[in-house]
């Protein structure tokens, strides 16, 4: 956390304090986080695999019980929670899986429809909530299909419409991208947008893949062997990174793109300061 | 030996059938519904489940490892007081149903536990994410996940019961185990045996035929 963001940021929507997961046998997936997450942003939590960005998405809502430290979700402290108060709680984030997680015994509707009557809606407004869900992803038409008769990102569009089927006001992203091919990528990277700008969801995502941080997020963090080792605003961490981690990341990042001679105009578009270009480019070209 | 006229035969084949059916269905009824609880428990209970319950684990897999074993045969002699007590007699097409049902139930707790095991750990994941509670995910996720394979399982089970439907008439259960023994073994009378045979292979066909039928629709496929 960087003392700099405390004194002008809304009051965070993610609190984690001190957080820490260890795994029986020892291993420390989670070694003591301590984040804020303000509200109406992307915020992007990138690591390699292993790194515990799953472990600490999981802590979030409490998929996975924390070892030590707090987490309070929007004024609610989760750890102090009981069982049912907490999967009340659970019912205001909604969360969206690389692997979709779709049931595969539920139509489309079904499916978008699941968390509401879970939650209580009676059946015919769940009915008329998961087709309005299934409009703003562009699926009304597929309503009363099978997840098995959709394509990979029409899978995933309706996954995220079933998290966001009870309008909760975040949204956990656990690779959401990875099973997809870029074109895909792309075409649910574009809904997250809408999701973020239009129904202002804060969005929570984790990826090891900085492509996904630069066309989505406002706000990252960089996790390493279960420590966040650096947190940001992206471009800042992009123009400057300061941990070796960050650096590879983010040489990678600029390295895999072909767009490479359009950096130094992209640099100065984003406003970074004529001599950390510099430094930058100097970076990127070793 | 006297070979009865077919026109006396026809009503006690009929008369078999119509108990063996009883029988086989009572049963897949019962453990049906018995052994679709145990096998939720046993799933939920066990170590990294949903209810994680170490001693009503343990207990029930012990459980249905010591009653899986023991022959059918061996079951329905065993259980006979238990079945005087509970039925009021150890013999007769009623009798049988309580022994044959007490081992169906732990063979249709392992195949529901083993089917239920295999859905995707995800989908969980994602109805627990939702808000989901332990119940409602065994009753709305698991259950349904896992319909085609238990629908399987079931009739794999009720092809089982038949075979043991047919066990339990040789010893007073009566049904077209007992036609086969009094009629067609004791009386030598090989034209029983035969009808008696073809009865059960269509029974067995017609339960698989069924069965596949039913999770075909269930997986769409």
């Amino acid at each position: 956390m960087t003392p700099s963001q405390q004194p002008d940021t809304p009051r965070p929507l993610i609190r984690l304090r001190d957080l820490s997961k260890e795994f029986t046998g020892g291993t420390r997936a989670v070694d003591r986080v301590t984040l804020d997450i303000a509200p109406g942003g992307v915020f992007g939590i990138v690591g390699h695999s292993g790194a515990g960005k799953s472990t600490l998405l999981r802590l979030i809502n409490l998929l996975e019980t924390p070892t030590s430290g707090t987490v309070t979700v929007n004024g609610q402290e989760l750890t102090a929670l009981g069982s049912r108060q907490l999967r009340a709680a659970r019912r205001d984030i909604g969360m969206v899986f690389q692997q979709f997680n779709l049931f595969r015994s539920r139509t489309v509707l079904g499916n978008v429809a699941y968390p509401l009557r879970q939650a209580g809606t009676p059946r015919a407004q769940a009915r008329d909530r998961a087709h309005q869900a299934l409009r703003f992803v562009g699926l009304a038409d597929q309503a009363r299909r099978y997840p098995e008769q959709l394509s990979g990102g029409q899978r995933q569009r309706v996954g995220i419409a079933r998290a966001l089927a009870t309008q909760p006001p975040v949204l956990l992203c656990d690779e959401a991208t990875s099973a997809l091919d870029p074109q895909t990528t792309g075409e649910v990277l574009a809904l997250l947008r809408r999701v973020n700008d239009e129904l202002g969801v804060t969005i929570v995502l984790i990826t090891h893949e900085m492509e996904v941080v630069r066309a989505l997020c406002d706000r990252m963090a960089v996790l390493d062997a279960g420590r966040i080792v650096e947190t940001g605003p992206v471009r800042e961490v992009f123009a400057a990174p300061q941990h070796p981690t960050t650096r590879a990341f983010v040489r990678s990042a600029v390295q895999a793109s072909p767009l490479l001679d359009l950096l130094p105009a992209a640099l100065r578009k984003h406003g970074v300061d004529e001599a950390v270009a510099a430094s930058v480019l100097a970076e990127v070209s070793a | 030996m006297i070979q009865q006229d077919w026109s006396l035969l026809w009503p006690k084949i009929a008369e078999a059938t119509g108990e063996t059916l009883y029988m086989v269905l009572a049963t897949l009824a019962l453990s049906g519904l018995l052994g679709l609880v145990v096998g939720l428990a046993l799933y939920a209970t066990r170590k990294g489940g949903i209810l994680q319950q170490r001693a009503v684990f343990v207990v029930l897999s012990t459980l249905v490892n010591v009653v899986r074993p023991v022959p059918a045969l061996i079951a329905i002699v065993v259980l006979s007081p238990m079945t005087r007590e509970l039925i009021g007699t150890a013999v007769g097409t009623d009798a049988v149903i309580f022994p044959m049902t007490v081992i169906a139930t732990f063979g249709v707790a392992r195949i529901v536990e083993s089917n239920l095991l295999a859905v995707e750990p995800g989908v969980i994941e994602a109805a627990r994410a939702m808000g989901t509670g332990p119940v409602r995910i065994l009753l709305t996720v698991l259950v349904p996940e896992a319909l085609g394979p238990l629908i399987l399982g079931m009739t794999f089970m009720l092809v089982a019961l038949i075979d043991f439907s047919v066990i339990a008439g040789t010893v007073g259960g009566g049904g077209v185990g007992n036609l086969a023994i009094t009629h067609g073994y004791l009386r030598f009378d090989t034209r029983v045996m035969v009808v008696t045979v073809v009865i059960l292979i269509v029974l067995v066909q017609a339960a698989q035929l069924l069965g596949n039928v039913l999770s075909r629709k269930v997986l769409r496929r």
